[in-house]
């Protein structure tokens, strides 16, 4: 009887002790989004970390506190004297370039296979689904060996090369997707309309593509970026060393200036991860992509 | 090359007709050939990547494993299989196969069990949970490079942060008391934990992808028969998120397999090897030995391929042909 009278003013039956069933998920909500905002605070600890002691004046370095009490950019401006400008340029040469040759050997196999049954088709997608499985590191030895034989340790080239091969895979799958997403009716269109195959691909499809290509372009150039032991191994302390390479190198050195260090790496981690956030939807079904059925 | 017209009459003839008519007249033989050399064009530059990228050093790994080289680096010619005897004669070599088995297992195994949970939390409708998702990739997007410093540098037994908080909150009495990363045990557990922090962010939008993908009334029936949220989880949930676990799995135990980067910035394999995993003593190996390194590598090839099987008969290649 009670309940009956009460169901058409709910705010008085919050008044009451029993609480109507609607309103029950609220305290719940809040405990999730605040348990989430845990979460993802604990995965920024490390970067907030980074940027704090970044900030950090020389002569707080080692004071035990959260926090600087002088906060300072000048481990931003000093940090270009070590020559971290050259690392830059070889880390940018190196990812674009890699990304530039993904793109180049990348859109043509996978529109081809996307659109057209041929011959070593499965075979040629196998090739692809295997490679994106393996990686360097495992084969450094193998690696370190092939370019020594070719005379490209200390050149920007094998990087290139090596990072392009490793993550065409990627690039291939989500392209694929992508392709196959557009109907075929919409390029016929394009050629009766006087196009070739090429122009139509061109014109047409890439255009409808480009949320794919974006993609692509993307991990493959934050993966060249953040690569490590390939550029670790193929180059020499007086070759082209990457900024990761570079930081990394600082941590080895005697009294480490660790504000200097980490000055580095928000210079070479913050974008990225910016970069990174204008795709991370796109990513995880990209790299299960070959594999969910 | 006549592509536009031909584009209907190719579809229907995939690479099925696998049995050449016999007497082909020389305009259907020239065809054919024409039709055999179309996609190279498109998928040469692609194939002749892999091959020179990832399958050259394959090669030149297997054969540098037989080779015998002196302390210059000079080749001496064939070693015979006395790069292997050397490599399982070597002292630290069951610790290290040890460490990389709980390695590999501890790191997929708690990154799968804490992505479960988070995965399930941020499937959920809250206010800013686009926010608390971006905060998640940074692990993911940074260098691991970068994170692993970090966490070294957090770890510092004078002022690292961790060991601030510790003694603030009365876990610790005195600074510089704790050095755990030149210990091996305590070394090895942070390194496992950094291994997860970077392994959750991927793992998580893995599964997320396979929780949307499971149709909202299988959960409205779950509901209505009067199942539990246990019980929905277990016998729903899972079973259907199974092939989005699968292969992040496999993936995971490709990259911590593979992983480098955070053994070699914390303690590079050390003291002695007492922290390497195969990763590492392969890497620490090539400074000496280069034969011994490569067939090192060999082995860990291996245990690759293995993975790599298990990926395929999960993926979709087996349904690629039909």
């Amino acid at each position: 009887m009670t309940t009956v009278t009460a169901r058409p003013t709910p705010a008085a039956a919050s008044a009451l002790k029993a609480p109507a069933p609607r309103r029950l998920p609220r305290p719940r909500t809040v405990a999730l989004a605040g348990g989430a905002y845990l979460i993802g605070l604990i995965f920024l600890l490390p970067y907030l970390e980074m940027v704090i002691t970044a900030l950090r004046p020389g002569n707080e370095l080692h004071d035990r506190d959260l926090f600087p009490s002088h906060p300072t950019l000048a481990s931003f401006t000093d940090i270009w004297s070590t020559g971290l400008g050259t690392n830059l340029g070889t880390s940018l040469e190196i990812a674009f370039g890699s990304t530039a040759l993904v793109l180049l050997v990348a859109i043509p196999a996978a529109y081809y296979t996307a659109r057209r049954n041929f011959r070593g088709k499965g075979l040629f997608l196998l090739l692809v689904l295997i490679t994106q499985m393996f990686q360097p590191t495992a084969m450094i030895v193998g690696i370190y060996q092939q370019f020594l034989q070719f005379n490209l340790i200390d050149s920007v080239w094998s990087l290139i090369l090596v990072n392009a091969g490793f993550n065409m895979a990627f690039a291939v799958w989500i392209l694929n997707a992508y392709f196959s997403a557009i109907p075929k009716e919409i390029e016929e269109a394009a050629i009766v309309d006087g196009c070739s195959r090429v122009g139509a691909m061109f014109r047409v499809i890439l255009p409808l593509a480009a949320p794919g290509i974006v993609t692509a372009l993307i991990f493959t150039f934050i993966a060249a970026w953040n690569e490590f032991i390939v550029a670790l191994t193929l180059t020499t302390q007086s070759g082209p060393r990457t900024l990761t390479v570079k930081i990394s190198n600082f941590v080895g050195e005697y009294a480490t200036d660790w504000q200097h260090l980490f000055a580095a790496s928000v210079i070479a981690t913050i974008p990225v991860i910016i970069l990174f956030a204008l795709i991370e939807g796109k990513v995880a079904s990209g790299l299960t992509a070959g594999s969910v059925k | 090359m006549t592509q536009s017209t031909q584009a209907g009459v190719l579809e229907p003839a995939p690479g099925s007709d696998g049995t050449p008519r016999p007497a082909a007249r020389r305009v259907g033989g020239g065809r054919r050939v024409l039709r055999a050399l179309a996609p190279l064009p498109w998928i040469t530059p692609a194939t002749a990547l892999i091959l020179f990228v990832v399958i050259w050093p394959v090669v030149s790994m297997f054969l540098t494993s037989r080779q015998h080289f002196d302390s210059m680096g000079f080749d001496q010619g064939s070693a015979g299989w006395s790069n292997f005897t050397k490599l399982f004669d070597e002292p630290d070599l069951p610790g290290v196969l040890v460490r990389t088995v709980i390695w590999v297992v501890a790191v997929v195994g708690l990154t799968i069990l804490i992505s479960l949970g988070v995965a399930q939390m941020f499937n959920k409708q809250f206010p800013g949970r686009k926010v608390a998702r971006w905060a998640l990739i940074a692990p993911w997007a940074a260098s691991v490079v970068m994170t692993s410093i970090v966490f070294k540098w957090m770890l510092n037994p004078s002022n690292g942060t961790i060991l601030v908080l510790m003694h603030d909150l009365g876990f610790m009495k005195d600074y510089n008391s704790v050095n755990w990363l030149s210990q091996q045990t305590p070394a090895f557990i942070w390194e496992i934990v950094v291994a997860i922090f970077v392994s959750v962010p991927f793992t998580t939008y893995a599964l997320l992808a396979g929780l949307q993908a499971v149709p909202e009334d299988v959960y409205e029936a779950c509901r209505l028969d009067g199942a539990g949220a246990v019980r929905t989880y277990w016998s729903i949930t899972l079973p259907l998120l199974r092939p989005a676990l699968l292969v992040a799995a496999l993936i995971n135990i490709m990259n911590v397999f593979n992983s480098f980067p955070i053994i070699y910035e914390m303690t590079g394999g050390g003291p002695g090897n007492q922290t390497s995993t195969t990763t590492l003593f392969m890497y620490n190996t090539q400074q000496t030995s280069i034969g011994e390194a490569a067939a090192m590598s060999v082995v860990n090839f291996g245990f690759i391929i293995v993975v790599v099987l298990f990926f395929l008969r999960a993926s979709r290649w087996n349904t690629a042909e039909d």
